[in-house]
């Protein structure tokens, strides 16, 4: 995992609440072997027409978006199954950051075992942002993960709540094994006890 | 100071020693980081977690503790198990032989004498061995806990997590012992206890917890019945679920391939004998079950619990416990192709599966032939026996079986998962009916629109023979 301190990126609008797992990659694409390459699948039933025909309204299918890294979203984003896919499609994207009022909860943690950052805002403050993101030329925002704080360039600022382990893990890039791996003197220590036979 | 040196410790429970033996490290109020001495490895769950060990440059940590095989994807046919035609299980199958080779992973491949069911192949080879902490992307992990082990069902991420660390982040499960009162009356199997188990505690009573198994009847299955007693832990929501260790885990596990030998195996049992429960020792929750009015079980409905007596009836809409199982019951009438009231011994079928992991090993195929032996296939019923391992095909053909099965019309197939659920060519077709020896019911399971009954293999070879389910008690045994 990369570590993050402070991420600077375009921002995506896509306003809709409860998004689910189902719309963030759907099942015929759970087949395969990989965990990367889902980039291309993210938001497939919404992104391409049924012909396979990329829809040009669609969001990320537009400049500048399609080159953006943050995802502003409705609330209960990642509901659903339990697909750890989802992560993947976002990551493999590009998009390190979902901003949205609320997150389900196995995508909370899937997310977090794959470096993606979810920023819950008060739902106005996500309705300020996506009203920029959508009628600027070009939007960036800041996320200043050892502040806790997202920013724009006109003065705009939140701050967001993150748990220290959390915050910790994406400072130094650890991801949960990176994390165990700290014990590795005691796996080590385990594994050179007697055994009983 | 008389007291001094005596040491006031609290009776152990097997899961309380499993457990205190295998944690590497505890933060307060964190999950604790417990050691994993035998990690199972197949096609379907394990490829994004070798990739992300590629991606990390990480290795396996112990290949030695890491063993894989293919089962889920591999056709049962014999012309197509080296030339398999679904190109996805094809690519999951090649897949894991490039990732076993370039992680130095051993791997019981397809034609290999050790191929087979993971959770089939682990005890027959003597890797599965009381006191062990055992994990595998599979949720049926939990049979391994028949040998007195702690076996859990692990996702992806954790699969990758314990290649990398051998070890698990795990919240401690509770505890729970399941006593089971009286022996088993004649005609009633392993899998009729576990099924009746179900029924009483639901598809959730266990959720949280690992569950021991203990009691008279209990003591006097064999290894494959406790096998089958703990593959059906996790249809009622466990963990795990375990059996003390005893003299007939001892003999099933003696001489076989990767069990301690000479000196080591005197050390090991030594050992193993300091694990059961003692006198004494707490659960969080302790159910009683009655074995000695258990009958033969037919599960009717789409999940395990909804199963009767072979002499019941499908329950009624008022026999529902509540409103939530009165909705689940319409849903399931409706799916299943049932009336309520209608009398179990009267619903025909029209395939019959003998195999899976519950029900795939030696014991079972010699209980399904003992049944069918000197009958024949209803006309009207497509039989399919699938061998859990390749031993079990191997061991079951020296003892004549497969004859047998092929005599009485039903067919005799190559080890792997099979009909238990539809990853490979074995399926039903929709609206059909199955007595099937494996271990889900839910709706589309063996296929799209199939329909399930799960059944000891004695039961589903009665059902093979007769067209409909039948009281195996009464049966015409022609020797
Ligand atoms: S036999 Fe069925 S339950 Fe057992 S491992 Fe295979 S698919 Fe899973």
């Amino acid at each position: 995992m990369q570590p993050m301190r402070i991420h600077r990126g375009q921002a995506i609008p896509l306003g809709q609440a409860n998004i689910d797992t189902d719309q963030i990659i759907p099942k015929q694409f759970l087949k395969r072997i990989e965990r990367t390459g889902y980039g291309p699948f993210l938001f497939n039933d919404w992104r391409y027409a049924s012909d396979g025909q990329p829809k040009p309204e669609f969001v990320i299918n537009r400049e500048p978006y399609k080159h953006g890294t943050i995802l502003i979203a409705g609330k209960n984003f990642g509901c659903g199954s339990s697909r750890e896919h989802a992560a993947w499609a976002l990551t493999n994207f590009g998009i390190l950051v979902v901003i949205a009022p609320s997150f389900a909860d196995i995508f909370h943690s899937n997310a977090a075992n794959n470096g993606l950052l979810t920023v819950a805002l008060p739902e106005e403050k996500v309705t300020e942002l996506l009203a920029k993101a959508e009628s600027r030329e070009k939007y960036e925002l800041t996320i200043d993960v050892e502040k806790l704080t997202v920013s724009d360039a006109e003065g705009w600022s939140a701050n967001f709540p993150l748990d220290s382990f959390r915050q910790h893990c994406l400072l130094n890039g650890l991801d949960q094994i990176s994390l165990t791996l700290q014990r590795a003197a005691a796996i080590q220590a385990f594994e050179d006890r007697p055994k009983p036979y | 100071m008389p007291f001094k040196d005596v040491k006031v410790t609290a009776p152990k429970s097997l899961f309380d020693k499993l457990w205190e033996s295998h944690v590497v490290w505890q933060e307060p109020s964190q999950p604790a980081l417990i050691y994993i001495d035998l990690h199972l490895v197949h096609e379907v769950t394990s490829p994004q977690a070798f990739e992300g060990l590629r991606l990390a440059g990480r290795k396996v940590r112990r290949t030695d503790c890491t063993f894989g095989t293919v089962d889920h994807n591999v056709p049962t046919t014999r012309e197509h198990r080296f030339n398999i035609l679904d190109p996805i299980a094809a690519q999951q199958i090649n897949t894991l032989r490039k990732n076993c080779a370039d992680f130095g992973v051993t791997l019981a491949d397809v034609g290999s004498a050790e191929q087979g069911i993971v959770h089939v192949i682990g005890p027959e080879l003597g890797l599965t061995l009381p006191g062990k902490t055992i994990v595998c992307g599979d949720s049926h992990t939990s049979t391994h806990g028949a040998f007195g082990a702690l076996a859990i069902g692990i996702g992806t991420s954790e699969v990758e997590h314990v290649l990398a660390t051998q070890t698990l982040q795990q919240k401690r499960p509770k505890s729970m012992l399941v006593r089971v009162n009286g022996a088993l009356p004649a005609g009633v199997t392993a899998k009729d206890l576990a099924l009746g188990i179900i029924h009483q505690i639901g598809t959730d009573g266990g959720t949280g917890h690992c569950i021991e198994y203990s009691g008279e009847a209990v003591r006097g299955l064999s290894m494959e019945g406790r096998m089958t007693l703990c593959n059906l832990a996790i249809e009622s929501g466990a963990r795990g679920g375990m059996v003390a260790p005893d003299e007939t885990t001892f003999a099933y596990i003696k001489g076989r391939k990767y069990a301690p030998q000479g000196e080591a195996w005197d050390k090991a049992v030594a050992y193993w004998k300091t694990l059961p429960s003692e006198e004494g020792a707490e659960f969080d929750r302790v159910v009683d079950f009655d074995a000695t009015k258990l009958e033969p079980w037919v599960t009717w409905g789409t999940s395990p619990g909804m199963s009767v007596p072979v002499t019941g009836r499908v329950p009624k809409l008022e026999d529902a416990r509540d409103e939530v199982e009165k909705a689940a019951f319409i849903r399931a009438y409706e799916y299943m192709g049932l009336t309520p009231g209608a009398a179990l011994n009267t619903v025909m079928v029209d395939r019959v599966f003998v195999g899976s992991c519950t029900n795939g090993r030696i014991e079972d195929m010699r209980a399904a032939a003992k049944v069918i032996k000197g009958h024949k296939v209803n006309a009207k019923v497509r039989m399919l026996v699938v061998p859990g391992s390749e031993w079990v095909k191997q061991q079951a053909e020296k003892e004549g079986l497969d004859r047998i099965f092929t005599a009485a019309g039903a067919e005799w197939r190559e080890p792997g998962c099979s009909m238990c659920l539809g990853m490979n060519p074995d399926i039903i077709a929709s609206g059909e009916r199955c007595a099937s020896t494996s271990n889900r019911n839910f709706e589309g399971r063996q296929g799209r629109g199939g329909r399930t009954h799960l059944v000891s293999p004695e039961m589903a070879a009665a059902a093979a023979v007769t067209g409909h389910f039948t009281d195996v008690r009464q049966w015409d045994y022609k020797e």
